[in-house]
Parts: C-alpha cells; structure tokens; sequence
C-alpha cells in the first residue's frame, strides 16, 4: 500500500455485542489535508477514533494508515502517529517538561534529541514558560495545548485528534485552531479530527458526516452545502401572503411561506434579494440572505436534526 | 523498528519514575497507606494483649506476632493504591496514551509494577524501623533478607491489583474486590493468627492463599536467623519460592491483558 496515503479506510463495520457502531464505513484522507469526522453523539466517531488511534482492532474491514494495516502493523502506525484524546491524558502531578519527556521515551526519543524536541515543541505551541508548572496549575486551554505539544513531539506526519474544542472557551478554541493550521502550513502534517461542533467542521479541507455507523456524505463543506441547493431569502413581514402574490406578479417569483416567513429559494440570489426587496417594498420588515449550513446538509442526508451541543459539549 | 531494547528500558524507566514521583508529591496517599496499618497494629495488637496465649509461655507478644502481617498490609496498601489509579488513567488519563504508544505491553505492566513493587518497600521499609521495639532485633543479614522478601511481595501485590484494575470499569468495582477478596486474603495470610490454631476447613483456605505463604516468609525473614519455624508451613524456601511464582504469574498474566490492544479483544 502506498505509505504516502495517510489513512485509508474500506468496508470498516464495528460491533459492540447486538450494536453496529460502524456499518461498512469507507474514507481516504489525503496527505497534508484537514479531515473532520462529524456528526452527533452515538454517531460512530468515537468508535472510528479509537480504531484509527490503534486503540482497538478493526474487527472487520481493511484499514491502512500511512500505509500500514492496523490488523497487523498497530506498533508501526504508533510510532508513526500522534494522538490527541479528548479527555486529558496528561499526569496532572507532573510538569509540562516532565510529561513531555515521558512520552518521548516511549517513542525512543532520548538525551539531548528529547530535550531540544521538548523545548521546539514548547516554543511552538507558547508554552515554554511554563514548562516547571505542574499541569494541574494550568487553564483548560493550556493543558489543550500541552496535549498537543507532546502528540507533536515525535515528529508525527499525521495527527488524530478527538473532539480539538471539547472544554475550550472561543479564545483558546480560536488560539487552538491558529496552532492546527500553522502545523499544517509549516510541518506539512495531514491532521484528521472529530468533532461534533458544525463551526468546527467548516474549518476543515473535507468532512465526512456520521450518522448511525455510516458515512452519510463526504466532500468540502462548501461543496456539501451547495449541494443541498443554492441560497434562501427570508422575507420578514406580518402579511407573508400578499407579500407571495407580489413576488409572483411582479418579478414572477415562485416563493412559499414558512412558520411566518417567505422563503425564496434561488441559485444565486446577490443580485434577486435586491429586486424581491424592491419589489415588497413596504411589505417587508426586514429582506435577509441566508446560505445552507452544515446543518442543512445533515438533515438534508440523513433526514433527521443534528443535535448540536450533545451531553459533552 | 521502534520496539527495540533500549526503548523497552527508557519506557520501564519512564514508568517507574512517574509512579514514584506521583507517590511522592501525593502527601495523602504517603501517609494513610502507612497510618491505617499502623493504627490497626497498634489498637488491635494491643487490646488482644491478654487473650493471646504463647505469650504466657514466653513467646511473642500479640503486638509482635501481627506485626510482619502488619507489614504485608502496608505493602498490600500501598500496592492497591498504586494500581487502583489505572482504572481511571486507562480511559481518562496518562495511560490513554500509554496504550497506543509503540512501546510493548510487557513494558508497561513492567514500569507499573515495579513503579508500585519500589514505593510499597519503601513504605515497608519505613515500618521497619519500629522492629527492635516489639523486640525483633535487626541485622544486616535479616536486613538484606526482608528488603529482599519485600520486594518479592511488592510485585506479587502490585501484579495481582495491575490484573484486577486493568479491565475494571469503575473505581467502585475495585473497593469491592479489596473487600470481598483482598482483605480477606490478608485476614486469611496468618497476619492475625497462626495456620496451626485453626479449624481444619479454614487451615485448608489458608493453605491454598497464596498471602500464607508470602507472610509466612516475611516472619522468617525477620527473625533471620533464630526463627522456629511453624511446623505447619513449608520452609522458607518454599515460601519465598510460592511468593515469587505468584509474582510472576500476576506479571505475565498482566500483560497479557494489556496485549489485548493487540490482539483486537472487543
């Protein structure tokens, strides 16, 4: 298999007892991409995460990462990965420093290597004047960025990380986000997260959605959101009929009222909004243009609500 | 490859010093698995002063007689308490990335275990200071030979709480083991009383508990070498041999539950 395709995953199902937590899930990350795993909780990225971090064994189904299979090549894949956990895998009683030279024994990094590998990795992600603190002194945000500094520290060409903002406020979620961009555009690592924040998703080169052990769509989340149609005008008014039969009259618009609203639905709607505000005059209270979101094209695909802000958000 | 020797040492190395500097910077965990032991040697040792019999013909008092099972306790203790961390660490903690580091399974269950094996003789070891004042006197050979013992003990304990912890989902499941099978174990090690008074059916239980035989040895190390031996039990040989087999399985059989992460068991 060819080492330089960091993931590539084909007809992976996962049972626990009666439940398919994975049902024959298919994906190829390329190198030096962003590739976010959403979807709701329950949805099958924890399942996904822990097969891709070696955590557990694919049971059925071929998965390669950087070229190695993890059914028979998981100690090639961990020396060769960096993993983030969701939850903190930092001892709390020791120091930044200590914790980085922990783990970089159980990669063979050793002597003067490990102490410049720990202070690069320090400066990097601005932690360095910290690094005698013990990690229970630390904010959220930094231990954030501890974690990632010692995922970082062998050099890892591809990086999983669980749920990057779980715990974050937006500042350290923004700072975070700078780190992971920086880390590509620099060090060239091809980085795949999960996430179950839609904004979270938008950031990424590529998405693949979850739901129920499946992916149910895959692409850029710009192209996904076109997919599910052009734009939506809102029409704000307390008359939505009269405000229909103008449109129709008028402009010839086929339009539809909504819980109060008139909808317009339209291709490419930055030169229509300016004619159907025209044309409702003083009809309208307010004329808005709303694109599709991430949401939409959830429900779009799985016909369901994306619960946004599940039990550990 | 990654998993070659001297990885597999700096990973039981790195191991080690992190279960060391834990202990050592957790005050609570320092003291109470030392002060409950003690306390229970004291109290007990001294109210059951006047019932116990040997006494009356020249033999140990009951303070003495309990305390090498006094000892065993402080060692089970801080064992219990080493390994209960696991529990927790294995799916929000440091251990998360322990497993899916390259470094064998046989290391971490190594670093862990002897990690535990060096914080429990330490404890053992202060305990032993208060020996000449029951009258057990100390020398460099009954020294070397109980240092010796501990350490022994120290990682059939700390194996034996590894194996139990590893595939434990809650720390509550853990305390119900220490009470339903540990403590027993210990009661049952002839920490309270000897082999050779009890019934024939509970003899029988203490025969085939493993604790018997690594208490047993610590009594006979630390009279070394004046101790008469109680006729009941095999000689010391035998004894520290029992310890050390036990230690070895619980070893093996740790990591063999660690190598779970490879062999793709759920």
């Amino acid at each position: 298999m060819d080492p330089s395709v960091p993931i590539s995953v084909s007809n992976l199902t996962h049972t626990y007892g009666e439940r398919k937590a994975l049902d024959g899930i298919s994906l190829e990350v390329a190198s030096g991409e962003i590739y976010g795993l959403l979807g709701p909780n329950g949805g099958g990225k924890t399942t996904l995460f822990r097969v891709l971090s070696t955590h557990v064994k694919p049971q059925s189904g071929d998965v390669r990462i950087l070229g190695y299979s993890a059914q028979t090549e998981a100690a090639a894949i961990r020396a060769s990965i960096g993993v983030v956990f969701q939850r903190p895998s930092l001892d709390p009683k020791l120091t930044v420093q200590e914790n980085l030279v922990h783990h970089g024994l159980f990669f063979g990094v050793r002597g003067r290597d490990l102490e410049q590998r720990a202070r690069a990795v320090s400066e990097r992600l601005d932690i360095a004047s910290r690094s005698t603190d013990r990690v229970e002194a630390l904010s959220g945000g930094l231990q954030r960025r501890v974690e990632l500094a010692k995922a970082l520290l062998p050099d890892p060409k591809l990086l999983i990380f669980d749920e990057p903002s779980t715990g974050l406020d937006p500042g350290a979620r923004r700072h975070l986000w700078d780190d992971l961009l920086a880390l590509r555009k620099e060090a060239g690592v091809t980085l795949v997260l999960t996430t179950h924040f839609l904004e979270e998703a938008e950031r990424c080169d590529r998405i693949g959605i979850l739901a129920e052990g499946r992916t149910i769509a895959e692409g850029d989340p710009g192209a996904l959101k076109r997919e599910v149609g052009g734009d939506v005008i809102v029409v704000q008014t307390r008359v939505p009929d009269q405000v229909c039969d103008a449109l129709k009259r008028e402009i010839n618009l086929d339009s539809e009222v909504l819980d109060g609203q008139v909808r317009v639905t339209a291709r490419e709607a930055d030169t229509l909004v300016a004619e159907v505000y025209r044309c409702c005059g003083e009809l309208a209270e307010s004329v808005s243009v709303g694109r599709p979101t991430l949401e939409d094209v959830f429900v779009a695909h799985s016909g369901q609500r994306f619960e946004v802000g599940g039990v550990d958000a | 490859m990654p998993d070659s020797k001297p990885i597999l040492f700096a990973a039981i190395y790195s191991l080690w010093k992190r279960e060391v500097l834990r202990f050592v910077r957790d005050r609570n965990r320092l003291f109470s698995s030392i002060l409950q032991p003690l306390l229970l040697w004291v109290l007990v040792g001294s109210g059951f002063r006047g019932s116990f019999s040997t006494e009356l013909g020249g033999g140990p008092t009951y303070l003495e007689y309990i305390y090498p099972g006094t000892m065993m306790l402080i060692l089970l203790f801080t064992a219990i308490f080493s390994t209960i961390s696991v529990v927790e660490d294995k799916r929000e903690g440091f251990m998360q990335s322990v497993v899916v580091s390259p470094i064998r399974s046989s290391s971490i269950v190594m670093g862990k275990i002897l990690g535990g094996t060096t914080v429990a003789v330490g404890e053992g070891l202060v305990f032993l200071v208060l020996a000449p004042l029951v009258g057990i006197p100390i020398n460099l050979v009954s020294f070397s030979a109980t240092f010796g013992t501990l350490v022994l003990i120290g990682i059939s304990m700390t194996g034996l709480g590894f194996k139990i912890a590893w595939r434990m989902e809650s720390t509550a499941g853990f305390h119900a083991i220490m009470n339903l099978l540990l403590m027993p174990m210990w009661l049952l090690s002839g920490a309270f009383f000897p082999l050779s008074g009890a019934p024939e059916w509970l003899a029988w239980v203490m025969r085939i508990n493993p604790m018997t035989y690594a208490t047993e040895a610590l009594r006979r190390v630390l009279y070394y070498p004046t101790y008469v031996s109680d006729e009941t039990l095999p000689g010391l040989a035998v004894c520290l041999g029992i310890t050390a087999l036990f230690g070895l399985v619980m070893t093996l059989w740790s990591a063999h539950a660690v190598g779970e992460r490879d062999r793709g068991v759920r």
